[in-house]
């Protein structure tokens, strides 16, 4: 036997304890989950230490939560906006998936010329930083005919424009990353039993990727409620007219208002929180239908 | 009948080049060739899904080589079936036929024939998710047969099978073949499988399709 074979042989393993691994692993990612709480939690503790009106109840700290948020929401420029955002990231969401399905499908799905340059295209909404998108898009706007320009530019669709040119981007991935887990000969199945691509497409693919038109859709509404740089720029923050919560914190921020502006943070909160547990729950249901 | 006539296919890094055979009408034939040697890439070439240089096929008496494959008359069962995942296992019979807008009536009596020939009257309601390895074939080659197609084309059914259930599916074939007539190509590596099932055996060996003798071969 060689010197070094009867070195491997006696060498001791060092497969040590597992321990160690996992403790890494968990202090890691408990920080960064317990960061995202905190933040929330900051939010709520910041409402319930500000002082309220009915200091002698001992539901004070709730009240003190809870009164802010109610008096936000009578206000009817808050109103407007709560209301403008919910029409507008609905609207920019469905659109984003009518966008994002056939992009995804084609670049899952086909080699062509010209597939990775638009491929890097795609991710361009997404590096870029928001406040070039929304001077890009008011630059763009100075191109095309005053008509259109007026229509657009500073009005409401000048919101759904801006909140739509980053969330599409993302729905295009996830459409893509979906389709691309597709198997693609179920469709090819459905040519042979005689459908046309149409109807391959409606009757097989789409409903196989229901979940994952339902997460983009979750994350394009959830992106499209978040976004603030390319609004201010594109749509401006004109209350009752363009104003959406997004602009709504930072208008009440800028007038000094903290506390408005905490408010209406929490309702974006459990705006998002409500359509992530919908998305959840409706997900679910629908796989094991 | 299906015939293929010099038929010349890319695949990536090689190439099937002048490919001929003959499975005549009604017979079972078993196309051999090691894992990788482009199977089926031919099986989806001649079910119309993968483009072709040169060449011709026939099924039946018709030249399809120009045709779409909804319009090929092929009943295709791919590998380890591919039964649609959102889909019941009544749905997947009645696909074909719903696509063909046919009566309801219709469809639900094709439906309870395909069951019962495939024994498989008890899954009806059933997704495919919950389904064991034979019971997907079985609902493939129903989901393949429905539309009373004259050309069968199977990938590997008997792969993924354990030998119970492999016996049971060759049985099956056998009697799904004898029963509607249909032209089948079978594509595997097994040879004892094309032993027992082939009227018709060939093998596809560096790119060329050689042809052996059928079941007393």
């Amino acid at each position: 036997m060689s010197e070094a074979t009867q070195e491997i042989r006696t060498g001791r393993s060092r497969a040590g304890s597992d321990v160690p691994f996992y403790v890494i692993l968990s202090v890691i990612s408990g920080t960064y989950v317990l960061l995202i709480v905190a933040l929330l939690v900051a939010d709520v503790m910041y409402m319930a230490g500000t002082p309220t009106k009915i200091i002698s109840s001992e539901w004070a700290p709730l009240l003190s939560v809870v009164d802010p948020i109610l008096a936000a929401l009578a206000k009817p420029e808050i109103r407007y906006s709560i209301q403008l955002s919910l029409i507008s990231c609905t609207t920019t969401a469905i659109l984003s998936l009518i966008i994002a399905v056939p992009i995804g499908y084609l670049l899952s799905r086909h080699q062509f010329f010209g597939r990775n340059l638009i491929d890097a295209i795609l991710d361009i909404p997404i590096v870029l930083p928001p406040l070039v998108v929304g001077l890009s898009l008011l630059i763009l706007f100075q191109y095309v005919p005053q008509v259109l320009r007026e229509a657009v530019v500073y009005q409401i669709p000048a919101v759904i424009l801006a909140q739509l040119m980053v969330a599409c981007a993302f729905a295009v991935r996830t459409m893509r990353a979906t389709f691309d887990q597709i198997d693609v000969r179920h469709e090819q199945v459905a040519l042979t039993l005689g459908c046309s691509r149409f109807q391959a497409f409606g009757m097989v693919v789409l409903p196989e990727a229901r979940r994952g038109l339902l997460t983009a859709g979750t994350l394009a509404w959830a992106r499209a409620l978040g976004e603030f740089g390319p609004l201010l720029i594109f749509a401006g923050a004109t209350r009752n007219k363009t104003e959406v919560l997004s602009t709504t914190v930072f208008l009440e921020l800028s007038i000094g208002d903290l506390e408005a502006a905490v408010a209406v943070s929490l309702i974006m909160v459990a705006a998002a929180v409500i359509v992530l547990i919908v998305a959840r729950v409706w997900g679910t249901r629908s796989l094991t239908l | 009948m299906i015939r293929v006539d010099h038929l010349t296919l890319r695949l990536g890094s090689f190439s099937l080049r002048d490919v001929s055979f003959d499975i005549p009408s009604g017979k079972y034939g078993v196309l051999m060739g090691k894992t990788g040697c482009g199977k089926t890439s031919l099986l989806e070439a001649i079910a119309g899904l993968k483009p072709i240089e040169s060449g011709r096929i026939i099924l039946g008496q018709t030249d399809v080589t120009e045709l779409k494959p909804a319009e090929r008359n092929i009943g295709l069962v791919p590998q380890d079936g591919a039964l649609f995942s959102t889909m019941t296992v009544r749905d997947q019979l009645a696909f074909a036929l719903i696509v063909r807008r046919a009566r309801r009536d219709l469809i639900g009596r094709r439906v309870s024939e395909l069951a019962e020939m495939l024994e498989i009257g008890d899954l009806l309601d059933r997704y495919p998710a919950g389904l064991s390895g034979g019971e997907q074939q079985r609902v493939a080659l129903g989901r393949a047969l429905a539309f009373r197609p004259t050309t069968l084309c199977l990938d590997e059914p008997l792969s993924a099978l354990d030998d119970s259930t492999r016996c049971q599916i060759m049985e099956l074939l056998k009697r799904v073949q004898r029963e509607t007539g249909v032209s089948v190509l079978h594509i595997t590596h097994n040879r004892s499988e094309a032993g027992e099932l082939a009227d018709v055996r060939l093998e596809l060996v560096d790119g060329k399709v050689e042809s052996r003798n059928g079941k007393d071969g």
